[in-house]
């Protein structure tokens, strides 16, 4: 059985169903990368996978345990799976070491002292040791997301959850929040991220996931995903990515 | 390719439009003249006749003095009159060169300072028009509310009572920022299982933004020590006014709160609940923290509110400036002292309406 499954997993806002069935069963250490379209449902499954969003039908399984519907306790779920949002959304009016502890303080019961020195090591490793008093509004983008990087990995979470994070970033700034990821996928963490990044995708993916409208059209390894893709929308969608100059 | 065809529909195509030739504006110099004049002869007169109504002894050489200054001061209205006159001679020497743009600039000069010169002469009128409605009728408006005598006796005895309004204002504040965040997080209660709380919190701020101040006062005041309920009916006029004041500004207080609370954006209650925390917990550490520092001018607004609203409670008969004043007044057939009342609000609230403006441009600024 693989380490997270979602089965059949169906969301609809209003009439407008989001999510038609999606079925994804991702391995320990996998990376998923999920591709397509603005309102192809990619912010929407990983919202629905840590609960952010409830599920019409279908199930999340997370290590073999049910984890989505009545029942679960969806605080303690989300301390397994992190996630990290396109516009960082740090806490604006604590430092960044503050934003950092306040889960693991709070909710892990570490000490203080502890918490601190753990944030800041997790600090150094993104280059940010220096910044750990500064205020979310002094950071670039870029070095907000990777505190908000941080903020997550803080938790220990077994899944981490990425959407369109660098989406919101000068270009510039995109290749430092990509390198952390990259140094994660390295490390084996399992992660499932919805991008516009192309080449990243490519790099870094175990595998690729198309979406169109709701729906898991293709997924396969990325080289077969970019060079020869099976369905039709998927070459639709990668020659308007590579009209644009994007891949 | 035609202009059709480009995406700026052929804007380049527009024809030239020509800036017109400008005019001296001599009506507007002479306008600017004829208020500075009327002004200062209106000064003039009424400062002639504020001299003629002070009685003897030191009080009518003070009032000699601020005649004197006042007539000289109006003068200065002259300053921006003149200048347009000028200018406007000026334009018509450049017109004459056809110098149009040195005529364009001068004529709007002109304008500039002719509206300068009206502007002040107008201000100058209204001052003029308080002025002669204090002297009206032998200057008995002066006599009625502004004593100088009376007003200096009852000084002491109302800046006392004043402590007791400042009392019950300082403490209404404090349990009112406790009872309204309690009210706004009870309105937004969240769920079906909220939905009985956020009704009845919701019925609560409808009901007593509904009922006006001084009745919940009247019955607060009056009505708790007739029901002889245990603890409440024991206190004194003091705590009751500091209950009524609670209980009303709570509801307003409330609702600035909830628009606070409601404005965080959900994007910070998403990062925190995906973080692991509760509701309660995001709304603890990350919203309301947020919200309170965003409603901070809407909410000292509505404590200046509070704080005059402290009069009110001479209805229940407590011995705040207002009732003092109003002896006094009663005593002496007269309403300075109720004029020093109303000046010790000015002095108390201006600096904090000063403070609200400081605190919204600053936020507007970041």
């Amino acid at each position: 059985m693989a380490f997270l499954e979602l089965e059949g997993l169906r969301k609809s806002y209003g009439g407008h169903e989001v999510l038609k069935g999606i079925d994804l069963s991702v391995e320990r250490h996998e990376v998923i990368c999920l591709i397509g379209a603005s309102g192809s449902g990619k912010s929407t499954l990983l919202r629905c996978v840590n609960a952010l969003e409830s599920i019409d039908a279908g199930t999340v399984r997370l290590d073999g345990e049910v984890v989505s519907g009545a029942g679960v306790d969806v605080n303690l779920l989300r301390k397994d799976i992190g996630m990290v949002f396109q516009s960082y959304n740090l806490f604006p009016h604590m430092s960044v070491l503050d934003n950092i502890t306040l889960a693991p303080v709070r909710l892990g019961g570490l000490p203080r002292e502890q918490a601190r020195a753990r944030a800041l090591e997790l600090l150094r490793r993104v280059g940010l040791e220096e910044r750990a008093d500064a205020y979310p509004d002094r950071l670039s983008g870029g070095q907000q997301q990777r505190v908000a990087i941080v903020r997550t990995l803080a938790m220990g979470p077994r899944v981490l959850l990425l959407d369109e994070i660098t989406s919101a970033l000068d270009p510039e700034l995109v290749a430092e929040v990509l390198g952390i990821v990259r140094d994660l996928a390295a490390e084996g963490l399992t992660m499932l991220l919805a991008t516009h990044e192309m080449g990243f995708a490519r790099e870094v993916a175990s595998r690729v996931c198309f979406l169109h409208q709701g729906c898991l059209l293709e997924e396969g390894p990325p080289e077969q995903i970019f060079t020869e893709p099976h369905e039709e929308r998927t070459r639709m969608f990668l020659k308007s990515i590579i009209e644009a100059g994007r891949l | 390719m035609t202009a059709q065809q480009t995406l700026l529909g052929g804007a380049s195509a527009a024809p030239e439009r020509a800036q017109p030739v400008p005019a001296p504006a001599r009506g507007f110099a002479a306008a600017g003249m004829t208020g500075a004049a009327l002004a200062t002869a209106a000064t003039w007169a009424v400062a002639a006749d504020l001299v003629g109504a002070a009685t003897a002894g030191p009080w009518r050489w003070a009032l000699g003095a601020v005649a004197v200054a006042g007539a000289l001061a109006v003068l200065a209205v002259f300053r921006p009159a003149w200048d347009a006159w000028r200018a406007s001679r000026a334009c018509a020497a450049a017109l004459e060169e056809t110098d149009v743009v040195a005529a364009r600039r001068l004529a709007a000069r002109v304008r500039e300072s002719a509206w300068t010169a009206l502007g002040a002469a107008l201000a100058v009128l209204c001052a003029l028009g308080a002025i002669v409605f204090v002297l009206a009728n032998d200057a008995a408006v002066q006599k009625t509310f502004l004593d100088g005598a009376l007003m200096w006796a009852s000084f002491p005895d109302i800046a006392r009572a004043f402590a007791t309004n400042l009392v019950i204002a300082v403490v209404a504040q404090a349990l009112v920022l406790v009872w309204a965040l309690v009210l706004a997080l009870a309105r937004l209660a969240p769920g079906r299982a909220g939905r009985p709380i956020r009704r009845l919190a919701t019925f609560y701020i409808d009901a007593v933004r509904a009922v006006p101040a001084i009745i919940v006062i009247y019955l607060i005041g009056f009505g708790l020590p007739l029901a002889e309920v245990p603890l409440l009916s024991g206190l004194n006029q003091t705590w009751y006014a500091i209950l009524a004041l609670t209980v009303v500004y709570g509801a307003y207080v409330a609702e600035v709160f909830r628009a606070g609370i409601e404005s965080i954006h959900p994007s910070q209650i998403a990062a925190s609940r995906s973080l692991g925390f509760s509701y309660l917990a995001t709304m603890r550490h990350v919203v309301v923290p947020q919200a309170t520092r965003r409603v901070i001018p809407p909410l000292l607004n509505d404590f200046i509110s509070l704080q005059k609203d402290t009069a009110l409670v001479n209805v229940i008969g407590s011995i705040d400036a207002f009732n003092q004043a109003k002896i006094l007044a009663a005593n002496n057939f007269n309403l300075s002292s109720v004029t020093v009342v109303a000046v010790l609000f000015i002095l108390i609230t201006i600096p904090q309406a000063r403070l609200v403006d400081r605190l919204l441009t600053r936020e507007r600024s970041t």
